[in-house]
């Protein structure tokens, strides 16, 4: 999964990216608000899912995502 | 450090703004005197950004109506319909608003922000599904932040995400409640309303439509977008203010929902604020006739709108998908937009600026709103400031509105 959420950011953010399920969204990548929405919407696409907003504002690293998204797929969403 | 330092990021912002001398955050007019002129620096100043469309505020009726309201009963209510009660202004708005849209009920609120908050936070509770879009205004999303509902942004204007993101949603207890808006305040663009309404319909979700920037401004009769796109029956719920068209402040929500009126009892942005003053109410009242009695005002506003948008974009600028009172001008970047902007503010033009983080896709916009109370030769003078000021950045390579003829 870490390799295809590396793609993605590629993707959005148009250069090679580096992360670990460290890394921070925002901090280390640098990206503004309007990044990350376009992000969200990209991964929301690619796994078929909607990560609601509360959901969103939880997320600060690559592991917060992977596991936002293994919970929304498998729908034990806290 | 001091406790508001976490927001030092938008004084940096604000900042460089600041090094360009722009600072569109204190504008002081001397006098405001008229829809469309004030004074600025002791030079009259067409007014070309106040979202007044119908022009109304200096309507000789309304403030009679107002005057009276205020010598009869009062300058505030001083408190709460709850707690201080209803005033006969409140009740016949609200049954002058119902008539106006044919629905069963109307509720005033305070301003339009506090109708947003009211609304969006109790229509939907812990449980159901809000699907905004993404452009959305911000009392909008602060009205689905004060909520316990489930929050799902959709991309701006796009019925097929909303809806894959509806399908997503099957099987999912709770109820759907769809918002978008009528006209969009920053690129006066319009919500896709008969396909989302289709969406709607098929997904069995709720529809409301924020009309701020559409009352009196579109339909056959100035309800909005839902009456231009003939989907009045599929809204369930239509939002608006009285702070553009209507030219006062204070906002409303209408709906043919039966037990509407349970909003009364816990609805918080409703129940926890001073109602409006007898001379708001007033005033608001009259206009609304005026709305109603002269169609001519949205035929001047569209003409003047179109007349604007059309110059603008014969000279090259970048403006937004469709003529209508909101114009706006995309900028390179925030720096050129305040540059340009105090430029033409030194002209004798007042438009707004807008940058980053209130504007789509981060965008720094020159902003303007059109009135029905501007003369033919307003937009021209505002379309000669304009077309000089580009000259002078670098913009207009050669001068295409006399090359576009006769607008």
């Amino acid at each position: 999964m870490r390799d295809d959420i590396a793609a993605i950011f590629e993707q959005v953010l148009g250069r090679p990216v580096a992360i670990s399920d460290d890394t921070d969204i925002v901090e280390d990548l640098g990206m503004d608000s309007l990044g990350v929405m376009n992000f969200v919407m990209a991964i929301e696409d690619f796994y078929d899912l909607s990560i609601p907003l509360d959901r969103v504002a939880q997320i600060q690293t690559v592991a917060d995502l992977i596991r936002a998204v293994e919970e929304l797929k498998s729908g034990t969403a806290a | 450090m001091t406790i508001l330092a976490k927001h030092a990021g938008y004084r940096q912002a604000y900042d460089a703004l600041l090094a360009h001398g722009v600072d569109p955050l204190n504008v002081r007019f001397d006098s405001v005197l008229s829809p469309t002129e004030g004074l600025w620096n002791g030079r009259r100043t067409i007014l070309l950004g106040t979202n007044n469309y119908l022009g109304l505020t200096f309507d000789s009726d309304c403030i009679e109506r107002a005057v009276e309201a205020t010598r009869g009963q009062g300058t505030g209510t001083t408190g709460s319909r709850v707690a201080n009660g209803t005033y006969d202004g409140h009740k016949r708005l609200e049954e002058a608003l119902a008539d106006f849209y044919g629905r069963e009920h109307a509720m005033v609120f305070s301003t339009g922000y506090q109708a947003n908050l009211g609304v969006l936070s109790t229509l939907v509770g812990r449980g159901d599904h809000l699907m905004l879009d993404a452009d959305s205004h911000a009392s909008i999303y602060d009205g689905s932040r004060l909520g316990m509902a489930e929050v799902i942004r959709f991309r701006h204007n796009n019925p097929d995400d909303l809806y894959k993101r509806l399908r997503r949603l099957e099987g999912v207890p709770g109820d759907r409640l769809i918002v978008v808006e009528g006209i969009y305040s920053m690129l006066g663009d319009t919500a896709p309303l008969k396909e989302i309404a289709a969406v709607k319909r098929e997904t069995g979700a709720y529809l409301l439509v924020d009309e701020a920037h559409s009352l009196g401004v579109l339909g056959r009769t100035g309800r909005g977008l839902a009456e231009a796109a003939g989907v009045e029956a599929d809204v369930d719920f239509i939002v608006g203010t009285f702070s553009k068209s209507l030219g006062s402040v204070g906002g409303f929500c209408v709906s043919d929902s039966p037990d509407f009126d349970l909003l009364r009892i816990v609805c918080r942005p409703y129940m926890f604020t001073a109602s409006l003053p007898p001379g708001v109410m007033a005033s608001t009242h009259e206009a609304l006739k005026k709305l109603r009695a002269e169609p001519a005002l949205r035929v001047n506003l569209m003409r003047n709108a179109t007349r604007l948008y059309d110059g603008l974009t014969a000279m090259g600028f970048q403006t937004g998908p469709e003529p209508n009172p909101i114009v706006a001008v995309t900028m390179p970047d925030q720096t050129t937009a305040g540059v340009f902007w105090k430029m033409l503010l030194e002209s004798g033009l007042y438009i707004n600026l807008a940058v980053p983080p209130a504007t789509p896709a981060n965008a720094s916009l020159l902003r303007t709103s059109i009135s029905a109370a501007h003369t033919i030769q307003q937009i021209d003078t505002a379309l000669d400031i304009f077309a000089d000021v580009g000259r002078k950045l670098g913009f207009l390579q050669s001068d295409r509105r006399r090359a576009a003829g006769a607008l």
